[in-house]
C-alpha cells in the first residue's frame, strides 16, 4: 500500500527525484483521494489541513463575490499542485477549490507533513525547494492577469 | 525579379506604392466584443495572393488607413481581414457593411517561417487578438499537414465571451491532427477550460525542443513572457517567432514610423525571430 | 561608363564669373529650372532664379543655436556654408497629395498624384548634400519599393557642386567622410578661385551631360597653378572644421550605450522641437493624412514631412511607444548615428552641422557623442 503511494508520488511532477528515504517519509502522509465533477474539495476559511497534488481531472480555484458569483482565477491540472497555505500559519484556506471533471489526486495531511519537515530540515529544505518556484510563478502569473494584457485600449 | 509574372494587384503596387487598390466587403462577421472579420473581394477580379502573417494597409476612405494583418486562408476564398476597433481608422473600418468600398495596399513584410517549420513540430501561441495574424499559418499547417510534426496551438483570451474564432477553434479542438488549448483569464463559474495566463499552458507543453518551431503573437508583454517561458522550455532563440506591432504609415520602408533599433517592422518583419528582438525589447522606449 | 575618347587626365577648365552667368542660362536654355542659394529673410535659402542672383560678397556666422549673415569683403558667390535648406525639399517634398478618390455610390474611383518632373538644376550643391541626396537615393529608390515621386525628380536634376571654400562654424563633414571635396554625384563641379588678377571658378567635368554643356561656355584649359590652388581651398576648409565625431566605431559606442545617463541628461535641455529633423538633408520620415468633403464623396491623402520627435510619430492604440523625450532624442540620435549603418550601409549624418546651428538650445550632435564616448575611457 504505502509501496504503491511511493511509485505514486515518485511520479507525480512535484516529487519528481525525490530521495527514496525521503519519498518513504512524504507516503506516510499521502493518501489518495478522488472528487467528481462539480464536487468542492474546501471552501475559503476553512483549516488548510491538507495538500493536494492532482494526477488526473482539473480543479478550478475560486472568489466568489456576492452578485458577481464564482470568479475562477487559476485552474490546476495534472502534474500541478494546489492548497499551498498548508504549510505556514495561519494555516487557512483562502479561496475555494471545485473539482471541474472527475479528479484523482493525492491528499498530503498537512500536519503530518509539517512534522515531519519539522523534524528532518533536509526534507524540510527539499520540499521548500520545490514548492517556491510554484509560488514565485504564480506571483508573476497573476501580475500578469493584473495587467489585463488582452483588453482593448481604446 | 522573379520570371513568376506580377498579378495586376502586384504590379499596380510597385508602380504606385502608395495608392490603394479598390475592394468590396463580400461579407462580415462579429467575432469578439470589439473584432469584426471582413471578406473582400478585389474589385479587379484578382484573388489576393499573400503570406500567413502578410499585412494589408486598409484604407475607409475618407477617415484614414491603418495596419492590419491578414487572417484568412491564403489557399483559398476571399481576402480576409478581423479588424479590432480601437481607433478612429480601425473603428470606421469595421463598420463597413456588404458592398461597401476600402481600400488595399499590400501584402507587405515577412510572414511566419512556413518553409523553416517543415519536418519540425509547431507551437502556435496566441493571445487574444492575436489570433488572427496566426490564422492563415493555422491554415496553412492543417491544409498540408503531412510535413508537419506535431502541431499545437494554445491560445490565451482575456474572457470565454472574448475567444476569437470561437467555433472554428472549438472544430480545431475537435480534430486529431492538431492540439488545442485554451486559457482565460478571468472566468466565471459556467467556463469549463483552463483559467491562467497562456504562459502556463507552455509549462505543461510536453514537447521535443530541439525540433520545435515556434509562433507566437499577441500583446508585446504577452509574446516576452511567452519567448522566456519557451526559452524555459529548452528552445533556442531562433527558433521562436514573434509578430511584432508599431506605428506604420507607408509599410515599404520609407516613412520611418514603425523602427525598432535597426529595424523596419513593416519591411524586415512584422515577424522576427526571438534572437534578433531580445536586445530591442531589453530597453525601455526603443 | 568609361567614355572611349576621353584621356587619362581628368577634364579641368576654367571659367569667369562671366562665365557662371552664361552656365545658369544655358541651364535655363534647355528648360530647366535652375535653383540655388539666394538670400531671403536673413538667411541663405534655396530658390529658383533666373540669372547670376547669388549672394555676392555674403557669409553666415554658425554656431550652436546661432546664424547670422555677415559681408565678407569680397565679391564671393560661394563665400559661405549651408543654411537652413537643403535639396531635400525639391526631390522629397515636404508635403504632397498621393491620391484622391471619388465614390459613386459603392464605387470608388482613385486617381493617383500626379508626377510632374520639374527638370531640375541644383546650382552650389556641397559635397556633404551631394552625399545626403546619395543617402535619400539610397532609402527612396534603393529597396523592393521606389518612390516614383522622388525618382521623378532625382532622374531629371542636372546638380552643378560647389567645393566649399570655408567651413561652417558647425561643420564636421571630414568626420562624416562626407566633404569638404566633391569627389562624385555631380555634372560639373565648381572651385572658386578669387585672387587679387582675377575671380574664376575651376569646372571638373563628372557626367556626360556636364561635358556637354560645357562645351558652350567660353572656357580654357586650366593650368597646373589653377589646379593647385583649387585643391588648396579644400585642403584649407577641411582643416578649419571647427567639430569631430570621436575617432571610433560610433554605431557600437552608441548601441552599447542605449542606456547611458547622458540621454536623460541632453533630454533635459531638448525641447522635441523638431528643428534638427526638418533641417537634416538625409531625414526621410513622412507621415499621412486624409481630407474628405463634408458630403463624403471626394477624399484624398496627403503625405507630408514628420519627426520622430512628435508624439504622435510612434502611436499604437494606447499610447506612444516613445513617450518621454529621452527616447525620442536617442532615437533620432542613434539612428543617424548607429542604425542607418545597419539599415542603409552608410551613416544617416553628413556632418552639415544644420542640427546643431538650429536647435534652439544648441544641442551638438557631436559634442553629445564625445561625452558617451568620454566616459568610457574615464
Amino acid at each position: 500500500m504505502t509501496e504503491n503511494l511511493e511509485r505514486i508520488l515518485s511520479e507525480h511532477r512535484f516529487f519528481h527525484g525525490l530521495d527514496k528515504a525521503f519519498l518513504e517519509l512524504a507516503a506516510g502522509c499521502a493518501k489518495n483521494v478522488r472528487f467528481e465533477a462539480g464536487q468542492f474539495i474546501f471552501h475559503e476559511g476553512e483549516a488548510a489541513d491538507q495538500f493536494y497534488l492532482v494526477r488526473e481531472g482539473r480543479v478550478a480555484l475560486q472568489v466568489s463575490a456576492p452578485g458577481r458569483g464564482a470568479a475562477t482565477f487559476l485552474t490546476i491540472g495534472p502534474g500541478e499542485v494546489f492548497g499551498v497555505n498548508w504549510l505556514l500559519p495561519p494555516f487557512r484556506w483562502v479561496y475555494d477549490a471545485k473539482a471541474l471533471e472527475p479528479t484523482r489526486a493525492i491528499s498530503m495531511d498537512a500536519r503530518c507533513l509539517r512534522g515531519k519537515c519539522e523534524s528532518d530540515h533536509n526534507l524540510g529544505y527539499d520540499i521548500m525547494m520545490r514548492l517556491m518556484p510554484i509560488l514565485i510563478e504564480r506571483l508573476h502569473e497573476t501580475r500578469l492577469q493584473f495587467l489585463d494584457l488582452y483588453k482593448s485600449h481604446a | 525579379m522573379p520570371d513568376v509574372p506580377m498579378s495586376e494587384t502586384a504590379a499596380l503596387l510597385h508602380a504606385r506604392p502608395m495608392v490603394p487598390q479598390i475592394a468590396h466587403v463580400r461579407r462580415r462577421r462579429h467575432d469578439a466584443p470589439d473584432a469584426w472579420t471582413l471578406e473582400l473581394d478585389m474589385a479587379n477580379g484578382e484573388r489576393f495572393l499573400y503570406a500567413p502573417g502578410q499585412f494589408n494597409m486598409l484604407t475607409a476612405f475618407g477617415v484614414g488607413e491603418a495596419a492590419i494583418s491578414v487572417s484568412g486562408d491564403p489557399a483559398e476564398g476571399p481576402l480576409i481581414h478581423t479588424i479590432r476597433a480601437v481607433g478612429p481608422v480601425s473603428k470606421a473600418l469595421s463598420q463597413l457593411g456588404v458592398g461597401d468600398p476600402i481600400g488595399v495596399r499590400g501584402p507587405f513584410g515577412v510572414g511566419w517561417p512556413m518553409a523553416q517549420a517543415e519536418g519540425k513540430d509547431v507551437v502556435v501561441v496566441a493571445g487574444g487578438l492575436g489570433l488572427a495574424p496566426l490564422r492563415p499559418a493555422l491554415y496553412r499547417l492543417l491544409r498540408e499537414r503531412a510535413r508537419y510534426g506535431r502541431v499545437t496551438l494554445l491560445f490565451g483570451a482575456r474572457r470565454p465571451e472574448d475567444i476569437l474564432f470561437r467555433q472554428e477553434v472549438e472544430r480545431w479542438r475537435g480534430r486529431l491532427d492538431i492540439d488545442v488549448e485554451v486559457t482565460v483569464d478571468h472566468a466565471t463559474d459556467e467556463w469549463r477550460g483552463h483559467v491562467g495566463v497562456v504562459t502556463n499552458l507552455i509549462s505543461r507543453l510536453d514537447t521535443d525542443p530541439s525540433k520545435t518551431v515556434a509562433m507566437v503573437c499577441g500583446p508585446e508583454v504577452m509574446m516576452r513572457f511567452v519567448a522566456m517561458a519557451l526559452i524555459d522550455k529548452g528552445l533556442g532563440e531562433e527558433t521562436i517567432h514573434l509578430s511584432m506591432e508599431r506605428n506604420m504609415k507607408c509599410a515599404i520602408g520609407h516613412c520611418g514610423h514603425c523602427q525598432l533599433g535597426a529595424t523596419f517592422i513593416c519591411r524586415d518583419g512584422p515577424v522576427f525571430t526571438y534572437a534578433r528582438l531580445k536586445p530591442l525589447l531589453a530597453v525601455k522606449e526603443l | 561608363m568609361p567614355q572611349a575618347s576621353s584621356s587619362a587626365a581628368p577634364e579641368r577648365y576654367m571659367i569667369s564669373v562671366d562665365g557662371l552667368r552664361l552656365l545658369i542660362e544655358a541651364l535655363r536654355a534647355r528648360g530647366r529650372r535652375v535653383v540655388a542659394p539666394v538670400v531671403a529673410d536673413g538667411a541663405i535659402i534655396y530658390d529658383d532664379i533666373d540669372s547670376l542672383e547669388l549672394p555676392r560678397g555674403v557669409t553666415d556666422e554658425q554656431e550652436a543655436g546661432r546664424y547670422k549673415l555677415a559681408q565678407r569683403g569680397d565679391d564671393a558667390y560661394f563665400g559661405y556654408a549651408v543654411g537652413p535648406h537643403s535639396w531635400k525639399k525639391f526631390l522629397h517634398k515636404p508635403a504632397l497629395r498621393l491620391w484622391r478618390a471619388e465614390r459613386k455610390g459603392d464605387e470608388v474611383t482613385v486617381e493617383a498624384g500626379r508626377i510632374e518632373p520639374q527638370n531640375y538644376a541644383f546650382l552650389g550643391v556641397r559635397a556633404c548634400e551631394l552625399k545626403a541626396i546619395a543617402i535619400q537615393d539610397r532609402v527612396l529608390m534603393g529597396g523592393d519599393y521606389v518612390d516614383p515621386h522622388y525618382k521623378a525628380q532625382r532622374d531629371g536634376a542636372f546638380i552643378v557642386a560647389v567645393n566649399c571654400g570655408k567651413a561652417g562654424g558647425t561643420c564636421f563633414c571630414v568626420s562624416m567622410e562626407a566633404g569638404p571635396k566633391v569627389t562624385q554625384g555631380f555634372d560639373l563641379a565648381l572651385t572658386e578661385l578669387i585672387s587679387q588678377a582675377a575671380h574664376e571658378f575651376l569646372v571638373e567635368v563628372g557626367s556626360p551631360a556636364g561635358a556637354e554643356l560645357l562645351a558652350e561656355l567660353p572656357r580654357r584649359p586650366a593650368t597646373r597653378e589653377d589646379t593647385g590652388a583649387a585643391q588648396a581651398v579644400v585642403e584649407h576648409t577641411a582643416a578649419s572644421m571647427g567639430r569631430h565625431m570621436p575617432q571610433e566605431d560610433v554605431p557600437a559606442l552608441l548601441m552599447r550605450n542605449l542606456q547611458h545617463p547622458r540621454w536623460q541628461e541632453v533630454a533635459q535641455r531638448c525641447l522635441s522641437c523638431a528643428n534638427c529633423t526638418m533641417v537634416c538633408p538625409t531625414c526621410f520620415c513622412t507621415t499621412v493624412e486624409d481630407h474628405n468633403d463634408l458630403a463624403g464623396v471626394e477624399s484624398s491623402r496627403t503625405r507630408r514631412w514628420d519627426s520622430c520627435f512628435t508624439m504622435d510619430y510612434s502611436y499604437i492604440h494606447g499610447g506612444s511607444v516613445r513617450p518621454t523625450v529621452l527616447s525620442r532624442y536617442r532615437q533620432w540620435m542613434t539612428h543617424k548615428l548607429a542604425t542607418w549603418h545597419e539599415q542603409f550601409g552608410t551613416y544617416g549624418c553628413v556632418g552639415c552641422g544644420r542640427c546643431i546651428t538650429w536647435c534652439p538650445v544648441g544641442i551638438d550632435i557631436t559634442e553629445e557623442t564625445q561625452a558617451i564616448a568620454a566616459s568610457e575611457k574615464a
